[in-house]
């Protein structure tokens, strides 16, 4: 399954990807996404987790064949 | 700092000062592998990876990558209760550089790295000079954070960047220095390595327990009267390792250091110092620090004073951490202060570990979460 892998040390809590996946993460008190480091993602939010990727400005999101660890 | 141990107990084959290099290196390549899996060394820095499952990840990445790997010994030891890797350096760097050259030849290295504690850079450099071995060792002082030690870390320093954890997308074995595929190994590690290359992995099984084969080096400070650093055996009553250095009393043992767990008295008095056990209590052996309560003290003060340094040591990268470390510290130290002694003050701890842990490069929020978990079950039951 793919999994969505977030570098904390990128991401500076702007949001983008909760909005763009609401299913997966949440927004803490900080305003940084609430989720682990690695999220399996279902099929059908595929196409919203590219997005993600490639629409956070800190570059902080990446799409991995592997499983989460 | 060696510490005369009394009552009688086992020589140290670790601390050693007198033991020739290891001259030629007397196990190669596959070689290497196939008798640190027999052994069952597994790291001594505080994870407890097993060492052949790493040395065939490089090779695997070597295989795939194309490219010539690089071996790093870790001895930057940033936890400020240990001490055990700075006296293995200093008491016998000869053994931790055996065990270098020896994974070097496992991997087919034509790089080494000793990173180590500032204290340490003489000792070691010294005894680099008297050797000859193939692999050319570079020894470099260590940052002096509590996170600088971590894998990450320790080759974001090597590359000349800030010492501070990195991200783990891509893995150390096959992404580290340089982009190289990197073995990083804890020295005390390497010593061991040193060892089973002399004397075979039947010799090392000859101590600790058939699951967690050997011995562990560990650091004994807090309320006892020799403090210092002790060679034991996986599986020791943890009572009779505390016992080496003289505790002034049956008092709680924070295992593992300042990522670690309390036990509370009764607990040390069962416990053996391995995972299997320790596990039982959410401990580990971590990197063998036992740091001994004194009669009298908080645990929870202590702990909320620990986490206050803890939060303060942050690399200051992850959200998270930056935010939730000094949370969890000022609502700990609420509670050690008796201000906290209603089950909402708790519950408001518990809810920030939970919004901690787990969230982070690095596993910094992980080690602080666990060590205040462990303070509440141990200290926190009524106040």
């Amino acid at each position: 399954m793919t999994t969505l892998h977030l570098d904390w040390t990128r991401c500076r809590g702007r949001g983008g990807c909760v909005e763009l996946l609401p299913e997966l993460i949440g927004r803490d008190e900080w305003g940084y996404p609430l989720t682990a480091t690695d999220v399996p993602v279902p099929r059908a939010l595929r196409g919203a987790a590219e997005q993600a990727v490639r629409d956070c400005p800190r570059m902080a999101l990446q799409l991995s064949p592997r499983f989460a660890e | 700092m060696t510490a005369t141990l009394d009552p009688p107990v086992r020589t140290s084959p670790l601390l050693d000062a007198t033991r020739p290099p290891l001259r030629p290196v007397p196990l190669r390549g596959a070689a290497v592998i196939a008798e640190v899996a027999a052994a069952g060394l597994t790291g001594r820095g505080g994870a407890g990876f097993p060492m052949a499952r790493k040395l065939a990840a490089v090779n695997a990445a070597v295989t795939v990558t194309g490219r010539t790997p690089v071996v790093v010994g870790n001895g930057s030891e940033g936890e400020p209760a240990s001490s055990k890797d700075r006296v293995l350096l200093t008491t016998a760097p000869h053994l931790v550089l055996d065990g270098l050259a020896v994974a070097a030849d496992a991997v087919g290295a034509d790089r080494a790295h000793l990173v180590v504690t500032p204290a340490a850079v003489a000792a070691v450099r010294a005894a680099v000079a008297q050797r000859s071995d193939r692999v050319p060792v570079d020894v470099v002082a260590a940052g002096e954070h509590f996170v600088s030690g971590e894998e990450t870390a320790v080759v974001a320093g090597l590359e000349g960047r800030r010492a501070v954890p990195g991200d783990k997308f891509r893995r150390v074995v096959e992404s580290g220095v340089h982009g190289r595929p990197t073995l990083v190994q804890n020295v005390e590690t390497l010593a061991h390595l040193g060892l089973i290359a002399r004397s075979g992995a039947a010799w090392f099984r000859s101590r600790g327990t058939a699951a967690e084969p050997g011995t562990a080096l560990v650091t004994i400070s807090g309320a006892v009267a020799r403090p210092g650093v002790f060679e034991v055996d996986h599986g020791a009553p943890l009572r009779d390792v505390v016992g080496l250095a003289g505790p002034r009393g049956e008092t709680p043992v924070l295992v593992g250091g300042f990522h670690g767990a309390w036990l509370a008295p009764h607990e040390v008095a069962g416990a053996a110092f391995c995972r299997a056990s320790l596990g039982t209590f959410g401990a580990s052996p971590g990197a063998g620090v036992l740091i001994v309560l004194p009669a009298g003290a908080s645990g929870l003060a202590e702990t909320a004073r620990i986490t206050a340094y803890l939060a303060g040591q942050s690399a200051g990268q992850c959200g998270p951490c930056v935010n939730g470390l000094p949370r969890l510290a000022a609502e700990l130290g609420r509670v050690a202060a008796g201000h906290g002694s209603r089950p909402d003050d708790r519950a408001e701890l518990y809810r920030l570990a939970g919004l901690t842990e787990g969230r982070g490069a690095c596993h910094h929020p992980d080690g602080t979460v666990r060590l205040v978990g462990s303070a509440l079950r141990v200290f926190g039951a009524r106040s």
